[in-house]
């Protein structure tokens, strides 16, 4: 025993310490994360998020650089809260709110305590910062754009929420990510990937030096540049076209399906949303309730599609051969339809009408005899009503687009199923729905989709989706916008449609908008439109559309111009869609007086009135 | 000089191994533990690792002396050495320097000496001399007194100087005692001791010593032929009281505060949280940070120079007496249990030799270098690791400190030198 109790304790010694390194270590100890742990700072570097330019190589969004104030909670120590306050010019309320609310969130992570400080304070601040525990200044780019013009496309960035953060761990508190427009679609070109620095801290919370020889940093990888397909000058001469009037203009290359200019009146300065009175200028936005310029009317508003509609009606009539390019109705000015004789109003003046001048003169008889025959076709009222549907809605209406923006709006396109459920103890027919045939009713559209229906008669049968992006630095443009949708519909149907659409400009609705050398076609549209005021359903005065696309021989832009409350098609959209048309394909203007009278047209009086709180007409020019 | 290189060729190479093993981990934890991102080189001085560079070849020189002298040198000079170093030790009295509260250091050039790690050595060759004295009876009462003598008043004079921690592990050289053959109650007293007085500390005095008598009067009541009854377990009992009592009254009236606290700490008497808190920043600190960067090393550690908590001095004193807070971190659980190996290696391997030796001045010195060089292992790791009392004492060849360095170096040095002589003992 004398012998060996030494060595005993010895190595029972031993066993002890290994069974309690093996507790600390591998028993207690949590798997090892460098971002864990809290003796290094990481910091977390910035790439250039990536620029947009238009379809003519012109910058439209960069970056500048801007500093926020961060701040750690954990290692605020006692401070001078008056010096503070004074010298980053905030009050104390602020002061006491910001430490609390980022306390709150938490006390290890850096939070924003003051964004966007202009360039002189940050010069100033750098300095003293310094001398406060748990603050610092970290540099960010904020956008910077480079034009007044488009700010429903491009979009905005601001500050991820929780949700962007719950979502994606790519983002930490205090990141920037698009919001909106195409800032959103292609966050993910155009954010870049962070990179990331390891401080080797001290045990007094001092940085000493980077971690490992700096070898576990990651540099930040630039964002993707991007081209848009927008042509900036035809965007911004759009939203002058739109001066003091709500509603948008949609413009398409239908032999590509890139989206020309997407304006939404009245538009807004890009510039609004960038710094930091963002949020107030935001608000101002958010608030004007009478024009809501925050919402893309291009994209959201749905309004009936009017006498537009009676392109698809028609060609679709033509290839159920229902009717014929020979066929003639006598129009009486009105359509007496029902065992009530109930009738649908015309205004095309009368008379005997074929397919031609059914378009040009915008004759409802005629389509409604077009639209009745199609869908009482053998009697077989349900098939033949789906397949109409279906042959409608296979020009992109009554569903999304599936483009490369954010928002949209499927609009309406009713099936059979539809009507079975309004009139579930009624044998419903054409005539139930009679409005339908001229694009009233049920059918609802947005102005892109619109467009893109009209690029799809421009190309006879086909269209591409319609999309903003052009082209994405080191990356190909997705696949769905490089392939064709196509419409069975026989090409000759379209080439019938095509000379009615042409007749619009020679002597139809139309015939006050031609362009000198250039052939158009197009189509106009008034279509009803309600409120409710009070809880009651008001009209309103009518919105204006038109539809056109030209040269007639090889179309290069396709056209949808919608004008709230702007009465007659071919007064208000029909003008801005012969000038938007002259200026994209010629550059110049021929008729200064028209684009005059277009710009100074106000239609104020028009949006008040439902706000008014007194009685007022509607549909007076 | 033929007879010289035949006992080089005979030295213990596992020892040897083992020491160079260490030396360099050492020296490479010193370094990790000690850059600050400067370009590393070990020639330069200024840097504690390159110091203690200095000081591993000035240990080599010392150990490489040591190993040259003659055997008989040390057995027959280790009176003078003892009285030497005893008179060394009071001159710091008068020309100390005071470091950290403790006055065990001599200011030399721009050297700190510390004479207390010498000290080991002298005491250790002076019990060895004595205990190997064919005159010595260690059952004798009066030889077992001188033998307290000698180890006793260095640790008087060290705690004297504040240096509490030092004069601990003079008590190793129980161990020493045992194995030669001290009375067994020696060792129960020593074993009693402390265990009343944890208990004592733990629960409370009275209980303690209710329960110590209850025990001794069971265990007297069951062992037969023992005369003196009566007398034998008043006696004990009233030992055993005098313990319980005296270790509150020396705890609560001798004890400073720091050591209440390190006692506190070890035993987890504290219960308001409050002060635990308040401990944690203080006297918890050190240990606190010190289980987080072994924790966090891992199985694996996180490799050399990579140590987050090591490179941004997280531990205080990490280089000294935490280094081995380092290896856990950067070395990870298998580091770690590679050094407690090499230790276990080293103290078992000197026993085993120890127990070999014909001469008995040398097994007694083996057994003293076993002994100090375990209980510096037990201490110091077991504060890093949280298991014994904070008390700072270096962990012999790894931590960072010339004086520490050079006298654990001479006292393995001598060591081999006498293992090396066995063969051919006179």
């Amino acid at each position: 025993m004398r012998k060996i109790l030494l060595f005993l304790i010895v190595i029972t010694t031993s066993v002890v310490f290994i069974l309690r390194l093996f507790y600390l270590q591998v028993y207690a100890s949590e798997p090892y994360s460098i971002y864990e742990d809290n003796a290094i700072r990481k910091v977390l570097t910035y790439p250039k998020r990536g620029y947009i330019y238009d379809r003519n190589n012109n910058l439209l969004v960069s970056n500048q650089p801007s500093y926020d104030v961060m701040i750690i909670p954990g290692l605020v120590k006692e401070l001078d809260t008056l010096e503070f306050c004074d010298l980053l010019k905030i009050s104390k309320t602020y002061f006491d709110n910001k430490i609390e609310r980022t306390s709150r969130y938490s006390r290890r992570i850096p939070s924003v305590f003051l964004a966007h400080l202009s360039k002189e304070d940050y010069g100033f601040l750098a300095e003293k910062i310094r001398k406060f525990d748990g603050f610092y200044i970290q540099k960010r780019n904020l956008r910077q754009y480079n034009t007044k013009i488009g700010a429903n496309v491009l979009g905005y960035v601001a500050e991820v929420n929780r949700s962007n953060l719950e979502k994606d761990n790519y983002y930490s508190q205090g990141d920037i990510i698009g919001k909106q427009g195409v800032e959103l679609s292609y966050e993910k070109y155009l954010r870049g990937e962070k990179g990331i620095k390891f401080i080797q801290k001290d045990r007094f919370n001092r940085d000493i030096g980077s971690y490992n020889n700096g070898l576990n940093d990651k540099n930040s990888i630039a964002g993707n540049d991007l081209i848009i397909t927008i042509d900036s000058e035809l965007q911004e001469y759009g939203e002058l076209l739109m001066s003091n009037k709500k509603g948008a203009i949609v413009a398409i290359e239908p032999s590509t399906g890139e989206l020309l200019s997407l304006v939404s009146a009245p538009p807004y300065n890009p510039n609004l949303l960038v710094g930091r009175e963002r949020s107030k200028n935001y608000f101002e936005l958010y608030k004007d309730s009478i024009y809501k310029p925050l919402i893309d009317k291009g994209l959201l508003s749905t309004f009936p599609a009017g006498s537009p509609f009676k392109v698809i009606v028609g060609l679709i009539a033509l290839q159920e051969n229902v009717i014929n390019d020979k066929n003639t109705i006598l129009c009486g000015g009105e359509y007496i339809y029902g065992r009530n004789k109930k009738s649908m109003k015309c205004h095309c003046g009368g008379g005997y009408r074929n397919i031609y001048n059914a378009i040009s003169e915008s004759c409802n008889s005629y389509f409604a005899d077009a639209y009745r025959k199609t869908i009482s076709k053998d009697n077989n009222i349900s098939k033949n009503f789906d397949m109409w549907s279906e042959g409608v809605k296979s020009f992109g209406l009554g569903n999304y687009l599936n483009n490369d923006l954010p928002i949209g709006k499927k609009g309406m396109i009713p099936t059979s199923e539809f009507y079975d459920r309004w009139y579930p103890d009624f044998r419903w027919g054409p005539t139930t729905n009679l409005s339908n045939s001229i694009g009233q009713g049920e059918i609802l559209v947005t102005p892109i989709q619109l467009a893109n229906m009209i690029t799809a008669v421009a190309n006879k049968g086909y269209y591409y989706t319609p999309h903003i992006i052009k082209q994405i630095q080191g990356d190909s443009i997705p696949l769905r916008f490089r392939q064709k949708n196509t419409i069975e519909i026989e090409k000759k149907y379209f080439d019938i449609i095509e000379v009615g659409l042409s007749k619009v400009y020679k002597n139809g609705t139309g015939k006050l908008l031609n362009i000198p050398g250039i052939e158009i076609c197009g189509k106009s549209g008034t279509a009803e439109n309600f409120t409710k005021i009070n809880g009651k359903k008001t009209q309103l005065t009518d919105h204006s559309i038109f539809v056109a696309y030209a040269p007639k021989n090889d179309p290069q832009i396709a056209i949808a111009v919608l004008v709230e409350n702007g009465y007659y098609g071919s007064t208000w959209a029909g003008r801005i869609s012969s000038l938007m048309i002259e200026k994209y394909l010629k550059g110049s203007i021929s008729n200064r007086g028209i684009e005059k009278l277009v710009i100074n047209k106000s239609l104020d009086d028009e949006y008040k009135k439902p706000f008014s709180k007194k009685p007022f007409n509607i549909n007076k020019l | 000089m033929i007879g010289q290189r035949k006992n080089i060729l005979r030295l213990d190479w596992v020892i040897i191994l083992i020491y160079f093993l260490l030396l360099g981990f050492g020296i490479g934890n010193i370094l990790s533990s000690s850059i600050s991102g400067e370009e590393i080189n070990i020639f330069d001085f200024s840097n504690l690792y390159g110091k203690q560079f200095l000081y591993s070849l000035i240990s080599l020189f010392f150990g490489f002396i040591a190993i040259s002298i003659e055997v008989k040198f040390y057995e027959r000079f280790s009176s003078i050495f003892y009285i030497l170093s005893i008179v060394i030790l009071v001159c710091l009295f008068f020309f100390g320097k005071r470091v950290n509260g403790a006055l065990s250091w001599f200011s030399i050039a721009s050297f700190n000496l510390q004479p207390s790690e010498f000290v080991k050595i002298t005491v250790a060759l002076a019990v060895s001399k004595y205990i190997s004295d064919f005159q010595t009876d260690l059952k004798n009462a009066i030889d077992q007194f001188k033998l307290f003598l000698i180890i006793l008043i260095p640790i008087i004079i060290i705690i004297f100087q504040n240096d509490t921690g030092s004069s601990i592990v003079f008590l190793s050289l129980f161990f020493v005692l045992y194995r030669e053959g001290i009375s067994q109650n020696y060792v129960k007293s020593i074993f009693g001791i402390i265990i009343f007085s944890i208990l004592s500390l733990k629960i409370s005095a009275p209980t303690t010593a209710l329960l110590a008598i209850l025990l001794i009067i069971f265990y007297y009541s069951f062992k037969k032929k023992v005369r003196n009854k009566i007398i034998k377990i008043i006696s004990v009992s009233s030992l055993c009281v005098i313990t319980c009592f005296g270790t509150i009254f020396i705890y609560e009236n001798i004890l400073k505060n720091h050591q209440q606290n390190y006692i506190k700490v070890w035993l987890n008497l504290e219960k308001d949280p409050e002060k635990i808190k308040q401990m944690e920043r203080t006297i918890l600190y050190n240990l606190n940070e010190s289980k987080k960067a072994i924790s966090s090393g891992g199985i694996l550690g996180k490799g050399y120079l990579k140590g987050t908590r090591t490179m941004g001095n997280f531990v205080p004193a990490q280089h000294s007496d935490y280094i081995f807070s380092t290896i856990g971190e950067e070395w990870g659980f298998l580091g770690s249990v590679f050094i407690i190996l090499l230790y276990t290696i080293l103290i078992t391997r000197i026993i085993y030799l120890s127990e070999n030796q014909k001469n008995k001045f040398s097994r007694v010195y083996g057994y003293c270098t076993a002994s100090i060089l375990f209980v510096h292992f037990l201490i110091n790791i077991g504060m890093v690791l949280g298991l014994t009392p904070t008390i700072g004492i270096p962990l012999p060849f790894l931590s960072y400190g010339g004086s520490s360095l050079i006298a654990f170096t001479l006292l393995l040095s001598i060591f081999l030198r006498l293992d090396g002589n066995k063969k051919n003992e006179w």
